[in-house]
């Protein structure tokens, strides 16, 4: 049996499925809940500085379905809690004290002064938390008064705070990151700067899920009108993987422990996470989308998948794809494929020909009786008719053996990686000689 | 005492009201708009899709699909009745496990295809439900075409001649139109009166009249129709009804089954119409199932099919044959009728086990006697009363192209034509010859 222990920041917990701060973590009661079903972790809903907030009373979420109605997407215009944080601190500290062994993180949000940092994480150290997020990501209304991602769009607010609050507490800091920047290593490089013991990411991002073709609302809706909300759930994962990949391979902010966040549904995703470089993963969506149940479905889909792979606990995997990922200018020109349909599988629908003959390169033959075959002379291995065939397997990319011609070019296939930067037509390209 | 699955003889009432009432509700009930988008869902939106192709009228499968999909139910229905104004009746009857279901490639990935016939009810349902027609007659021409039979070749043909402009006027030998979409169809494929409201609602097109208790060679004749009209189409079907050729055929009880889908069909209240207790079916066609089916649902006590060739050769498809075996109908194969026994009425069918030979199809010397007290001939339709002077091929109308007959300025399609007999064949064959009379009239 695979170890699922993880320890992240010298936090200890039995599994790497945390909660992220979000609604499923607002309440004791919640939290309880989320412990008893199995969670490693939470990480609590981001307290603030009382008065509490409002929240508005329409709707807070918005959604962009799949087919059958499955939630692929979810947006949220919910603040902080709203609850009064004496409240909160009485729930987390009993809390704490019932389950030792999950971690259980507070997350935090108050203006943009020391006093406030050092005030705040003061009454958290109280509770016998183990450690505290930041939140510097959440984008909306509380960045229009100037926290959230006010904070975290500007590498040097991250810095600033982040060093007030290693300097006012023994707790951890985990510092949130919101993917609503242009490069993400700026904030990751901040936070490091800051002293941050890790990073967390990404938090949600500003959308707006869809109009209202009736009143031409955009949703969610509060009467009449409509703001961005921040968008999470599993469409938003390819963007949080190659975020936590750009920290993981930086070489400012490598080892830079990550806590990884965005659209993790399935043990899959947890482990895609990890591998690209994430210590444990946050998750919200699937919980609020399936119930905290879901997280057996997580460990017990890991457990499997690593013990198939003879991996013996969770560190095995963290980071095995990080050096994999690479700058396109480095991906080996001489690695040459064509497409190639197993005609026992294919079911003759023709959507490879339709993308292919009108989209691509025309490299596939519609010949009598439904038959699709791939005209190496004109295929470019893009892989959109992998992508778009219907049957898993059906169609696959097969790589031409070094000294065969490749029929689109002429040219004998060369063994040797060759890459851009030393490429002939490549004005910048280094002389081989 | 009330009648009962075990009473003898020939009665009304073997079951309860509410028990036949719901033998015969939708056989496939409606799709509500989340299943629809759900099944909508499957369909792959093929290239030069086999569903099209598989469809005698060609109606554009995927993109009907796609619209419902997208929450455009009246979009997708434009699209349908754009090819098929008969649409919503064709989703209810077509054969679709042997035509575009079958042709579906998930029936390659998985065995379970798309459900294009429920899907194409809900498009049309939702149109039609609103009560408006989505077409709009063109000029009037001035011009006049007959078309003789108000069944689903005949609408189409009418239908598309109005919308170009042309005046039409349907004639039938029946007191209400519809052809056998009325007349002539299990009453649970086709519930809630569909038949009468698709007329009425095909007819929103306007410049159509129907004349209804109009028969061609009683009423009417092919002569007098082509000096009054500039075009005349016909689309008559199949009156006639092919015999036994068995002794006793003419015994009491001894039905055709057509008629007996006719009366039922009609039928004010199914629990007064009378059915035996033994009940036997001859022929292995649609027919045949849906008066076996629709006898064991008024609560015959023993409903048999006997086919004379193999089962494989069945004209009703294994869908249809496994429907009538699921209702608890007996289907035997490879045996014909050699007499009708009885005194007065029919009491028993002997048949002659078959064998299929060289020469044809041959008795064995077994045979066999089955119980019956009310026997349905379904051994096919053929042709009667056909006009003088038309071309006839294998006793049908003989037609070249869109439904030309060998007499200038008369087209024919539907049943009463060679082909398939499918309401879908039929709808494509009215279609088309429209299109023909509309050219040849303007040209």
């Amino acid at each position: 049996m695979a170890d699922l222990t993880t320890e992240f920041v010298g936090i200890k917990s039995p599994n790497p499925f945390w909660l992220a701060s979000a609604p499923p973590t607002d309440k004791e009661y919640n939290v309880r809940r989320a412990f008893e079903a199995g969670w490693g972790g939470v990480v609590w809903k981001t307290l603030g500085i009382d008065p509490p907030v409002v929240n508005v009373n329409g709707p807070r979420y918005g959604a962009v379905w799949g087919p059958d109605r499955r939630l692929l997407g979810l947006n949220n215009i919910e603040l902080i809690t709203d609850r009064p944080l004496e409240v909160n601190l009485r729930e987390i500290k009993a809390v704490k004290r019932d389950w030792p062994d999950r971690a259980l993180v507070v997350s935090l949000m108050v203006p943009c002064d020391e006093e406030s940092w050092k005030y705040i994480l003061g009454r958290v150290e109280e509770t016998g938390a183990d450690g505290v997020e930041l939140n510097f990501g959440c984008p909306h209304g509380m960045s229009e008064r100037g926290m959230g991602s006010a904070v975290g769009q500007v590498p040097e607010y991250i810095e600033m705070v982040t060093r007030w609050c290693k300097a006012n507490t023994r707790m951890p800091v985990i510092v949130k990151l919101t993917p609503n920047i242009t490069d993400i290593r700026y904030p990751a490089r901040a936070a490091k700067a800051g002293g941050a013991d890790a990073v967390s990411l990404i938090n949600t991002i500003n959308s707006i899920t869809g109009v209202n073709l009736d009143n031409f609302a955009p949703e969610p809706e509060i009467d009449g009108k409509g703001t961005h909300g921040g968008y999470c759930g599993p469409a938003v994962k390819p963007i949080a993987l190659n975020m936590v990949a750009e920290i993981a391979r930086d070489p400012e902010t490598r080892g830079l422990p990550i806590s990884g966040i965005g659209g993790v549904t399935t043990w899959r995703d947890a482990a895609e996470f990890l591998a690209l470089g994430a210590h444990n993963v946050q998750v919200c969506t699937a919980a609020m989308t399936y119930g905290f149940k879901v997280v057996q479905e997580m460990i017990a889909g890991l457990s499997e998948w690593m013990d198939a792979k003879g991996f013996a606990s969770v560190s095995d995997i963290v980071g095995r794809a990080v050096p994999n990922v690479t700058d396109w200018q480095y991906l080996n020109l001489n690695y040459v494929t064509k497409a190639r349909i197993d005609q026992e599988k294919c079911i003759h629908c023709g959507r490879c020909y339709a993308a292919c003959e009108d989209t691509s390169h025309q490299a596939i033959w519609m010949k009598e009786g439904r038959v699709f075959e791939v005209n190496d002379a004109e295929c470019v291995a893009c892989n959109l008719c992998v992508d778009v065939c219907p049957v898993e397997g059906c169609i696959t990319m097969e790589r031409l053996a070094p000294g065969t011609v490749d029929p689109r070019t002429g040219k004998v296939v060369e063994a040797d990686y060759a890459n851009w930067t030393t490429h002939p037509n490549n004005p910048a390209a280094k002389a081989a000689e | 005492m009330a009648n009962s699955p075990h009473t003898p003889g020939v009665v009304p009432g073997r079951l309860a009201r509410e028990a036949i009432e719901a033998n015969f509700s939708d056989l496939h009930p409606p799709l509500d708009d989340h299943e629809a988008r759900v099944a909508a869902d499957r369909c792959y939106f093929c290239y030069d899709a086999p569903c099209v192709a598989a469809c005698p009228t060609e109606i554009d499968i995927p993109l009907f699909i796609r619209e419902i999909a997208t929450g455009m139910p009246e979009a997708a229905a434009k699209a349908i009745f754009a090819q098929n104004i008969l649409g919503g009746m064709c989703a209810r009857v077509c054969p679709t496990e042997t035509l575009c279901e079958e042709a579906c490639v998930r029936m390659e990935a998985e065995g379970d295809p798309v459900e294009i016939g429920r899907l194409q009810r809900y498009a049309t349902d939702r149109l039609m439900a609103k009560g408006v027609h989505p077409f709009t007659r063109a000029a009037p021409t001035g011009r006049r075409v007959a078309v003789v039979g108000a069944g689903p070749a005949g609408l189409a043909c009418a239908h598309r001649l109005a919308m170009h402009g042309h005046d039409v006027v349907i004639y039938d030998a029946r007191p209400k139109p519809g052809g056998l979409n009325e007349f002539g169809i299990a009453a649970y494929k086709t519930t809630g009166g569909f038949a009468q409201a698709e007329v009425e609602w095909l007819m929103k097109i306007g410049g159509i009249t129907v004349e209804t208790g109009r028969e061609l060679g009683r009423d009417l004749d092919l002569a007098t129709l082509r000096r009054d009209f500039d075009a005349v189409f016909l689309g008559m079907g199949l009156a006639g009804v092919n015999a036994l050729r068995a002794p006793g055929e003419d015994l009491e009880n001894v039905e055709n089954a057509v008629d007996f889908i006719a009366e039922l069909r009609q039928a004010e209240d199914l629990s007064s119409l009378p059915v035996g207790r033994d009940v036997v079916v001859v022929g292995g066609g649609m027919t045949a199932i849906d008066a076996a089916v629709q006898a064991k649902l008024l609560g015959a006590e023993n409903v048999t099919i006997v086919y004379r060739r193999a089962r494989e050769k069945m004209p009703a498809s294994e869908y249809e044959q496994n429907l009538a075996a699921a209702k608890g109908v007996r289907i035997i194969c490879e045996a014909m009728p050699v007499a009708v026994h009885g005194d007065g009425a029919v009491r028993e069918v002997e048949f002659e086990y078959t064998v299929e030979t060289p020469e044809g199809l041959k008795g064995t010397g077994e045979r066999f006697r089955l119980k019956a007290d009310q026997l349905f001939k379904a051994i096919g339709q053929r042709l009667e009363g056909a006009p003088e002077g038309l071309a006839l091929e294998g006793g049908k109308i003989a037609v070249t192209g869109p439904g030309r007959t060998s007499l200038e300025g008369v087209w024919a399609g539907g049943d009463c034509t060679p082909g398939e007999d499918l309401t879908v064949v039929a709808v494509a064959e009215g279609r088309d010859a429209a299109e023909d009379i509309h050219a040849w009239l303007m040209g």
